[in-house]
């Protein structure tokens, strides 16, 4: 086949540019720890999730072992439904205490997983029984100062 | 008629006038995409336009990131070490380069590098009736002359907006951890939490092919329809890359909506 002086070029032009996608794929993004959309999912219902979002990591003992998956709220008991996607290595007891937590002062909030003692794992579909609510900011600064006013009343 | 009535008719006249070129313009790239397999089939014609359109405005489109990407993370800096989260840096400059700065400039730079060229190239062939020649010999123009420029432009843009982003972010990464001194670590690491590929970087990549069809169709459709004069083919370079850049800015708009309107 004949080769044009442009080929050369053309040729370089491309491998750079998927050498730069491949770059943005792996060291920019995320497609190196993508997951496949494999894995059980458990549920967990919530009084309050706070600023949780669909997509952020569900963690235990701070490694990402899975993803929220879905948010949705039950309209009979008023509680944030949550579907949690975790990876099929790790199994937790049926005891495990769910929370939401933030990374960090300001950081992206996610879900805890604490694990309990009891033999009986949670399987694809199960539910988390013992759960935390998402710390509130205001709520918790409210509370602080009636009991700092119920403080100051007892002592006079 | 009515001297009352003058101006309504004129704004009449300018709609008209204005849906007649856009409904040109559709059957225009409906005559593109009906021989669009022909530079395909021809490669070296395809190959040959993506090196005048792409190859050469590399290094325009380098630079261009570099620097965008360095003044992003001085600037990114001076705000995000006010809230003590200098380390965000990496996540701030990616995702702005990602998602909007690296496909909309690319474009809006392709546009005045390239898409100007092609103007000026057809719009003189044109002029000097080297298309009509063509049409006598039973050469189709259009597949001869303008499907590989316009598939040239949309297989450039995307290339050379992945090209941007990473020369940006490494620019970045220049800026921010070797002359600044933020942590190696949490630059990257950050980045990589918060940067999804499919979300991000295929939407990215996505916009700039839209871009690219709009910039090929825009430049081929003015150099092809110029006015067979030397000011016809000046103004239609000029209304080339005026007329890509707007339809960059809304298409990136509505793009931008329509691709993240999940989110948040």
């Amino acid at each position: 086949m004949k080769r044009s002086k442009y080929d050369l070029a053309v040729g370089l032009f491309v491998a750079f540019g998927l050498m730069s996608l491949v770059f943005l794929a792996l060291k920019v993004g995320n497609l190196a720890g993508y997951d496949s959309g494999e894995g059980y999912r458990i549920e967990a219902r919530f009084d309050n999730i706070g600023g949780l979002k669909v997509r952020a990591a569900v963690k235990s003992a701070g490694v990402v072992v899975g993803r929220v998956e879905a948010i949705v709220l039950d309209p009979e008991t008023y509680e944030a439904k949550t579907i949690l996607r975790l990876d099929p290595r790790y199994r937790f007891s049926k005891d495990t205490i769910a929370s939401i937590l933030t990374s960090g002062l300001l950081g992206e909030q996610y879900v805890n997983l604490e694990v309990g003692g009891d033999s009986v794992y949670l399987g694809n579909g199960d539910r988390v029984v013992k759960t935390q609510p998402a710390m509130i900011l205001e709520k918790l600064i409210g509370q602080f100062l009636f009991n700092k006013a119920a403080e100051n009343t007892g002592s006079k | 008629m009515n001297r009352l009535l003058e101006p309504l008719a004129d704004l009449g006249h300018v709609v008209l006038s204005a849906l007649a070129r856009l409904g040109l313009v559709g059957r225009f790239f409906i005559g593109i995409l009906t021989v669009l397999w022909f530079p395909v089939r021809r490669f070296s014609l395809l190959v040959r336009e993506v090196y005048f359109s792409g190859f050469r405005s590399l290094l325009i489109v380098t630079v261009s990131g570099l620097f965008v990407g360095m003044v992003l993370a001085v600037q990114g800096y001076e705000v995000l070490q006010r809230f003590g989260s200098a380390e965000s840096l990496g996540v701030l400059v990616a995702l702005s380069l990602v998602r909007e700065l690296g496909p909309v400039v690319t474009a809006l730079l392709f546009a005045g590098r390239a898409g100007s060229a092609t103007t000026a190239e057809i719009g003189l062939m044109q002029a000097t009736d080297q298309i009509a020649a063509m049409d006598m010999m039973a050469i189709n123009p259009m597949a001869r002359i303008i499907a590989p420029r316009f598939l040239a432009a949309v297989i450039s843009v995307p290339i050379l907006a992945c090209l941007f982003i990473s020369a940006g972010i490494f620019g970045s990464y220049l800026v921010g951890v070797q002359l600044i001194g933020i942590d190696e670590g949490a630059f990257w690491s950050q980045m990589q939490a918060s940067v999804d590929f499919r979300l991000d970087v295929i939407n990215g990549l996505i916009k700039a092919v839209v871009f690219g069809v709009a910039i090929g169709l825009i430049s081929v459709f003015e150099g092809y329809y110029a006015p067979p004069t030397a000011e016809g083919v000046s103004s239609a370079t000029t209304r080339t890359v005026v007329v890509s850049s707007l339809t960059v800015l809304m298409l990136d708009f509505g793009l931008t909506v329509w691709m993240f309107r999940g989110l948040s």
